[in-house]
């Protein structure tokens, strides 16, 4: 037995799981529920000029990224649990969404 | 006298034969749906970036009756993500100072006020 | 006629059976039985031939581990009256081949207890003469929660992860060996990490949490584990930043 790699997809995995525990409700709260109300309002040009920012991509990329992350190396062992293994297909598909997800909000808040 | 050990197979579904079980398996499943709202998010940002016409659409999009349903189903699941997290930290990250362990139920009341904060933040910024 | 109870017991001899099966057995009943004293009572009195493992009847020595009405508990451990009115189902630990009756094979558990190297591993052995190898009550306090262990195998029965991985490791041996990498005296950590920080160590687990449910002596090795996670990761980026750092 060789010591593994694992830190690597487990840390962030770890790190994700907090901030989404923190911050993830209150996002869903408000773009899922507040705005659709009618209580809130996210106007394009405030929103734009946050994200403009570059403490402000990084936050908003950190609360994606990181929560993103978390839900996909655990649904990876979800599969498992639920048996359909360990496969390519199966790390392909959650990792994969991930990345998906690194590169195009890194792409889009890169270009605001 | 000879061996023969008997080994009995796991079930499929046995994630559904305890209580215990089937929490944990409701817990991991959070996943998906943080994960799907994370890919629902980037979209946001996709869009933000492509202008005014296009956030306005995602936001159209995101009020529209699926897209609420969609959401209220992961606002579910994470606030289930939240509470099972915070209820496991102690025992991943337990706390010495002092020489004394902190009691479980402190660290996990200093993540629910953690929790109100960052909360009452993202509401602030998005104009409550 | 005096009160009775009856047990259901999953036999299996492997000489004439193909698989196990439920046989019942009612026996008196007593306020203060456990399920273990039940059992004596069918192998006294019913059939010698029922087949099961004790010997402290005190919740120490850790043989006598069962699943009772679906709940990994010690026989010893579990009171008669708590089941009074209904049916006492018992069967061997979940997850490991029945050797007969209510014995199960445990050799795997075995195994991987001691590839944790559970003992204190000191850099160098000292004399008697040069005395203790001194530990204060602060230091003794941080591990001395998973020194309880009896190795009943509870947690093993109640580990969905132990059941799907054969590889893994389990929650007892990783408990041990954070005990020992907790202790001061040890110095073991590295040569423990060969398997404790591989992937079937520590990163078998998912904190289903059921093994520190389970648990007779409160041991909480899920707590264990997450910690030893946590180690193990800071570990390995360390070695990854400096140059030269240990593999």
């Amino acid at each position: 037995m060789a010591k593994s790699n694992k830190p690597l997809l487990w840390l962030p995995f770890a790190g994700g799981g907090l901030v989404s525990a923190l911050i993830t409700p209150a996002l869903i709260l408000v773009t899922g529920l507040l705005v659709p109300l009618g209580l809130l309002h996210l106007p394009y040009d405030k929103l734009a000029g946050f994200a403009h920012n570059p403490i402000g991509k990084l936050i908003l990329f950190g609360v994606i990224i990181l929560p993103a992350w978390h839900g996909a190396h655990r649904l990876r062992m979800t599969a498992h649990d639920l048996g359909l293994g360990n496969g390519v297909l199966v790390k392909g598909a959650c990792y994969g969404t991930a990345w998906l997800v690194i590169i195009a909000s890194a792409d889009a808040l890169l270009s605001i | 006298m000879s061996r023969r050990p008997y080994i009995r197979k796991v079930e499929r579904n046995w994630f559904l034969s305890q209580r215990r079980y089937t929490l944990y398996m409701t817990r991991e499943l959070t996943s998906l749906f943080v994960l799907l709202y994370c890919v629902f998010l980037t979209l946001g940002v996709v869009r933000l970036s492509q202008g005014q016409a296009a956030w306005d659409g995602f936001v159209t999009t995101a009020s529209s009756p699926l897209g609420v349903i969609f959401q209220l189903v992961c606002l579910g699941f994470a606030a289930f993500h939240s509470v099972t997290w915070f209820a496991v930290t102690p025992k991943a990250m337990p706390l010495m100072i002092k020489g004394e362990p902190v009691p479980d139920k402190t660290i996990i009341a200093v993540h629910y006020a953690l929790w109100a904060a960052v909360s009452a933040v993202v509401l602030i910024a998005a104009g409550v | 006629m005096s009160e009775t109870i009856t047990l259901e017991v999953l036999r299996y001899n492997p000489e004439t059976d193909s698989e196990p099966h439920f046989q019942s057995f009612v026996v008196p009943y007593h306020e203060d039985w456990v399920v273990l004293d039940a059992l004596n009572h069918v192998k006294d009195h019913i059939d010698s031939t029922l087949s099961y493992r004790w010997s402290c009847h005190m919740a120490v020595c850790g043989s006598c581990g069962l699943i009772i009405n679906g709940e990994p508990k010690l026989g010893c451990h579990a009171f008669v009256r708590d089941y009074r009115g209904g049916v006492i189902k018992i069967e061997p630990l979940d997850h490991f081949p029945i050797e007969r009756d209510l014995v199960i094979v445990m050799d795997d558990f075995i195994e991987k207890l001691s590839s944790v190297k559970p003992y204190v591993i000191v850099k160098e052995e000292k004399p008697v003469s040069e005395g203790e190898y001194i530990q204060t009550p602060a230091q003794l306090k941080v591990f001395k929660q998973y020194t309880q262990c009896i190795n009943c195998m509870l947690c093993y029965a109640a580990c969905p992860q132990y059941a799907m991985n054969e590889g893994f490791v389990g929650p007892a041996a990783l408990a041990l060996a954070h005990r020992y990498n907790m202790d001061s005296r040890d110095c073991g950590k590295d040569e423990r990490a060969e398997v404790v920080a591989s992937n079937e160590g520590i990163w078998e687990c998912t904190f289903v949490g059921a093994c520190s449910e389970v648990c007779p002596k409160h041991v909480d090795p899920a707590a264990a584990i997450q910690q030893t996670k946590i180690a193990a990761s800071l570990d390995w980026f360390k070695a990854l930043l400096l140059p030269g750092g240990k593999k």
